[in-house]
């Protein structure tokens, strides 16, 4: 039995990384994750099959309870939500594989025998890292949700205390094989409490535009976890599938650090966007309002049409008149394309699944690098709530705060739109040049009535 | 040290070398998807947590096991519905439209 369970261990393990690879083509990516999800079911089904399992009803009664709500809170999300579902489904994980490692150590003392070396070690690192993923992801989720707020929350000296708080965990988990048998419980439990006041401390002071790369780094760290659960547990498919997640989650977090032009030590030390900074470039002309009349005329009449969508639009939920803005330009011979920032909305790709939810084919979404070049052809460009990703001043002001973040170029275009609501400034806190530009013009309003303003007003001019 | 943890170590660091070399070229537009379908691998915790509740005993060892399954089997379902339901709506261009399930 243990053979063929064995066996099983590493069918589910080949299907993982088969599933990670065809998740890295659009075309094949759904099967990817249903090729994951078969190897989760055969690496489940062997783990209970033959086994003499005590607590059934238990075991069946979380399982049941636990998929349901699964199921449930996956289907009901909204798409705009969808980051901050992946961080609390991620935080489980992180939870889970604390309390594996506190179940273990709990039944060894139990047998009256503390794991040795071998099994303590990664046990306590699962405390340790587990719980940090827990709480961590739950403060990611809050701030995402703006249960609080989005703004970096620290202190002066916040850093010094959270590598204090680290040092001293570390020196606990050090401890913990050393003390006394009798001592070694209480001492876990200190653990798992010191790490989720880390998980805590480590995530509030991370501002929200930041917030994408925080979930990517706690899912690495569940990934770890889940390998070092492996290690405790003497489980192949454990060790395997976490490493995989481990490395190609830590991979992930940088792409995305790098395509925000942040490293990844500054994300975590750096408290970006705690203060509205006055930073910007100070010269400001005036701006120039347009109305939905003018709009359509412009799109109507120009052979490029390029549209910058950011989060704004996902918020108004107006995927789908920018999708019928696409196809009444569309219908008139306007080439339309979608230019998306790598960070639009609030993760990498984030921007692509909500265009794809309102029926945009993914062949007319553009990465960054590849309309770059074709800013300076282009008409008319519609940024419907964005601001930080078109900013000049990154390319421009080294004053600026966002210096050197990649950019899309859209001055670089003969007319710029912008609707926003508001002249607020965006996620990051920072004034925007662009919007004072002599070919740029304001269109105010929500994303919802201005491209439904727009699109009348496109009809009229037919 | 037991005899397997080298062998464990072993294919830990094959499978940290094969998450790292097959992340290199993604588009953007699968980054969010990614992360979220390997937010759903590392559910397989729930075997762990299986393992662990199939060998509880007492009180305290059956709470704490039964709350890590429950945990893992939110991570693992509700990961992979969630990463379905982004896949379902990449399509490739209008004229597959018709054609594509929903």
């Amino acid at each position: 039995m243990t053979s063929l369970r064995e066996a099983a261990y590493m069918v589910a393990a080949i299907l993982f990384i088969v599933g990670v690879m065809r998740l890295r083509n659009p075309a094949t990516a759904r099967s990817g994750n249903q090729v994951a999800a078969a190897g989760m079911v055969i690496a489940v089904a062997f783990t209970m099959i033959g086994s003499s399992i005590a607590n059934v009803a238990v075991l069946l009664a979380m399982v049941v309870v636990g998929a349901v709500i699964g199921t449930y809170s996956a289907r009901a999300v909204k798409m705009t939500a969808m980051p901050q579902m992946v961080a609390v489904f991620n935080g489980m994980g992180g939870g889970a594989a604390a309390l594996i490692a506190l179940s273990e150590a709990l039944q060894a003392i139990g047998h009256g025998s503390y794991p040795g070396l071998a099994e303590a070690v990664p046990g306590l690192f699962d405390m340790l890292v587990g719980s940090i993923s827990f709480t961590g992801s739950i403060i990611a989720f809050m701030k995402l949700q703006e249960w609080i707020t989005g703004r970096a929350i620290s202190f002066k000296g916040q850093n010094v205390v959270n590598a204090i708080i680290l040092v001293a965990l570390v020196a606990l988990a050090v401890a913990v094989p050393i003390a006394p048998q009798a001592d070694r419980l209480l001492l876990d439990w200190i653990l798992i409490a010191g790490a989720l006041v880390l998980g805590v401390s480590f995530v509030l002071p991370v501002g929200g535009a930041d917030m994408p790369v925080i979930i990517a780094l706690l899912n690495a760290f569940t990934g770890i976890a889940a390998a070092a659960a492996g290690f405790v547990l003497q489980n192949d498919v454990l060790i395997v599938a976490g490493a995989l997640v481990g490395s190609s989650g830590t991979i992930l977090t940088l792409i995305m650090s790098r395509a925000m032009n942040r490293s990844i030590f500054n994300v975590l030390f750096s408290a970006f966007g705690s203060k509205v900074t006055a930073k910007g470039s100070s010269e400001r002309g005036e701006i120039h309002p347009t109305n939905a009349e003018e709009v359509g005329m412009l799109c109507a009449y120009a052979q490029r049409v390029v549209i910058v969508p950011g989060y704004g639009l996902a918020v108004a939920r107006a995927q789908q008149e920018c999708k019928d803005l696409m196809d009444a330009l569309v219908a008139r011979g306007v080439d339309v394309r979608f230019a998306i920032h790598p960070v639009a909305g609030r993760m990498p790709g984030h921007m692509n699944v909500l265009l794809a939810e309102a029926n945009v084919p993914y062949d007319r979404l553009y990465d960054m690098d590849d309309i770059n070049p074709e800013f300076q052809r282009t008409d008319v460009v519609l940024v419907v709530g964005a601001n930080d990703v078109v900013n000049p001043d990154a390319r421009e002001n080294p004053g600026s705060p966002i210096y050197g973040m990649p950019i899309l170029n859209v001055d670089q275009a003969k007319t710029v739109i912008v609707n926003k609501r508001s002249m607020a400034a965006g996620f990051a806190g920072i004034d925007n040049p662009l919007f004072f530009k002599p070919n740029t013009m304001m269109y105010f309003g929500d994303a919802k009535g201005a491209l439904q303003g727009l699109l009348q007003a496109l009809k009229e001019a037919a | 040290m037991h005899a397997n943890l080298l062998q464990e170590l072993f294919s830990f660091l094959l499978a940290v070398f094969v998450g790292w070399s097959l992340i290199t070229k993604i588009p953007p537009v699968l980054h969010t998807p990614l992360m979220s379908a390997t937010n759903a691998i590392h559910g397989v915790l729930i075997v762990g947590a299986l393992i662990v509740i199939a060998t509880a005993s007492g009180p305290s060892q059956l709470i704490v096991a039964a709350i890590a399954v429950l945990l893992a089997t939110l991570n693992v379902v509700g990961g992979f519905v969630v990463t379905d339901r982004m896949l379902e709506m990449f399509r490739k261009s209008p004229s597959e439209k018709g054609q594509a399930s929903k």
